[in-house]
């Protein structure tokens, strides 16, 4: 991947946790643990790699992007704004009385959202049916959904996975955001739910572990996925809290509650406001 | 005439998905393993390209179904009625009621209906479920006949839909020319005395009651329901201010059942009559024959009268 490009992803992707970390600070608490572990990705799907078109959001023969994390709503808001998906000073109305911002995804309030989610376990089941109707329709779209760590211990994820296996959906590319923590703490404390790549392998997927914060081995793992003959998961090694100087590779970052202080202290700027 | 009488009604059901499928493409069918009890086999072998047998996992069988409606997709995805509706309930709150998604949720086997499959497969709290979720459309066809007529209007339908239904066939209560209208409720028998609100099995039953009734001097109006939401309050209404009494008759729980839906209704409504409750009250189901269930969890005609009965001495 050309170098300058890579550059321009990253700075990209630091805009977007900028953004993301104002738009929680300004309505003072948010899941920023989770968005900030999936920014990387979400930048190589919306600038990079997914066939989307913000000026038309509801193409239908775009490449769908569920985030079945639905708490790292914030993150998928400020990628969609970067995009241009609508104004990025939206995000200051994150979780305000009335928004069209709420905490988790939004396929009816938010523009570019494909599929809502937030109970956990569901947005993968919705991505496995989009894959499906790409298959009836002969359509060439992919279908990318992000799951969590914490979040693969519902065990809709696997009836999702099994199916999406036994049925072969080439089109279908799964990222797993391993953070290694949840609310309550370390993942593998609370209920043990690792090695996700022998557990995809078992269910015919093909499997790619990368550094979760590496763009361009997420760009090589997305591009490698398009060629093969079976569902893909990418496996994504991450820090929760990325980024984020108060928190960061800390359970407590899942929901953070920002005073004015801790905001300076991150050093962001305002990059909101028009 | 009923030309549909021996006709089950999982037969209406694939018979229709395969004629309405043949035009119209987006229609897709899920099934959890259970193609062969509800005879969508006919689908998948007109159509295999549009048929998928999830397994035996409804939670993802619902969220599959949201992914293919929001593609454009019209899913009929059935299971027997426990596992359509309360075993996923927060699949379908979240990824099909939240989101309006055009998935039509098909639960077999309703209520006592279950019979040999006995407690662990009895839903007599589906209505009340789905009910509460907003936006949704809860139907149950009453009889083969009905069914067919609906089925069109089921499609043409762009809501979230639960269709309650009977796999088997049923006792016919309605004749050819009758019109069905998936949002209106049917007067099929008039009368002055009373009003008997019935739907599912308690249809038939409700007819068989009153005809022994009038011989004792009471001449019940039956209103027959098909869609529990949005509920016929206008027809119901009317004729309970004609008849000043009214009973209800469900194959299902009394708490958030019909009756309770309609006996708000009137108070809302100020329509002060007396008013009684035939249901299952709070309990489990058990094994046995429809006869025998009927019997001991209070879904007779007998049940029908004596509660008719109590409640026409009221006015």
């Amino acid at each position: 991947m050309d170098i300058n490009r890579i550059s321009e992803l990253n700075q990209q992707a630091d805009l977007i946790r900028k953004m993301s970390i104002e738009s929680i600070a300004n309505f003072g608490s948010g899941h920023i643990g989770g968005t900030s572990s999936i920014i990387e990705t979400l930048t190589s799907l919306y600038f990079e790699c997914a066939n989307v078109d913000p000026s038309n959001p509801s193409w239908a023969d775009r490449d769908r992007i569920v985030l079945s994390k639905g708490h790292a709503a914030v993150g998928l808001y400020a990628t969609l704004a970067a995009k241009g998906y609508f104004d990025k000073s939206e995000l200051l109305t994150l979780n305000q009385n009335g928004t069209n911002m709420p905490s988790h995804c939004d396929m009816r309030k938010v523009t570019g959202v494909d599929f809502t989610a937030g109970s956990l376990g569901q947005g993968i089941s919705a991505a496995v049916g989009m894959a499906i109707a790409a298959k009836m329709d002969r359509k060439k779209y992919r279908v990318f959904t992000i799951v969590g760590d914490g979040e693969s211990q519902e065990g809709q994820v696997w009836e999702a996975v099994m199916l999406a296996g036994s049925r072969k959906l080439n089109n279908l590319t799964v990222f797993v955001d391993n953070n290694g923590m949840q609310i309550d703490g370390m993942t593998n404390d609370i209920c043990k739910v690792a090695p996700f790549e022998d557990k995809y392998k078992a269910f015919g997927f093909k499997v790619i572990t990368v550094d979760g914060h590496d763009i361009e081995a997420i760009v090589d793992a997305i591009n490698t996925a398009a060629g093969v003959r079976r569902p893909t998961a990418i496996i994504l090694n991450t820090i929760k809290g990325k980024g984020i100087k108060c928190c960061e590779g800390t359970p407590a970052s899942h929901s953070v509650a920002f005073t004015d202080e801790m905001f300076a202290a991150e050093n962001t700027g305002e990059v909101l406001s028009k | 005439m009923n030309m549909l009488e021996n006709k089950e009604l999982r037969a209406v059901y694939a018979d229709n998905l395969v004629k309405y499928g043949k035009k119209n493409k987006n229609i897709v069918v899920l099934e959890a393993d259970l193609m062969n009890c509800h005879g969508t086999k006919k689908f998948l072998d007109a159509y295999p390209n549009r048929f998928i047998n999830c397994g035996i996992a409804e939670a993802n069988m619902i969220g599959v179904a949201a992914g293919l409606a929001s593609c454009g997709k019209i899913p009929f995805a059935a299971s027997f009625s426990p596992f359509a509706t309360r075993r996923c309930y927060d699949q379908i709150a979240v990824s099909v009621g939240y989101t309006k998604m055009n998935v039509k949720i098909v639960g077999s086997d309703p209520g006592i209906m279950a019979l040999n499959n006995g407690g662990t497969h009895m839903s007599l709290e589906d209505i009340a479920l789905m009910c509460q979720v907003p936006e949704m459309v809860v139907v149950e066809p009453i009889d083969a006949l009905s069914f067919d007529k609906l089925f069109p209007q089921i499609i043409a339908c762009d809501k979230p839909m639960y269709i309650r239904m009977q796999r088997k066939t049923t006792p016919p209560v309605f004749e050819d020319n009758a019109k069905i209208n998936l949002f209106k409720a049917n007067v099929i028998k008039k009368g002055k005395d009373i009003t008997i609100v019935a739907a599912s099995i308690m249809v038939h039953r409700a007819v068989a009651a009153a005809s022994v009734m009038k011989d004792f001097g009471i001449d019940a109006e039956i209103v027959a329901v098909h869609t529990y939401k949005p509920l016929d309050t206008e027809t119901i209404f009317k004729s309970v201010r004609k008849t000043g009494a009214c009973v209800s008759c469900e194959n299902h729980h009394l708490v958030g059942g019909m009756g309770q839906m309609i006996a708000t209704a009137l108070l809302e409504n100020d329509i002060r009559v007396p008013f009684g409750m035939v249901g299952v009250t709070d309990r489990y189901g058990e094994v046995g024959s429809e006869g025998y269930l009927a019997e001991i969890m209070g879904l007779t005609a007998q049940d029908i009268y004596d509660k008719v009965e109590e409640i026409h001495g009221k006015k």
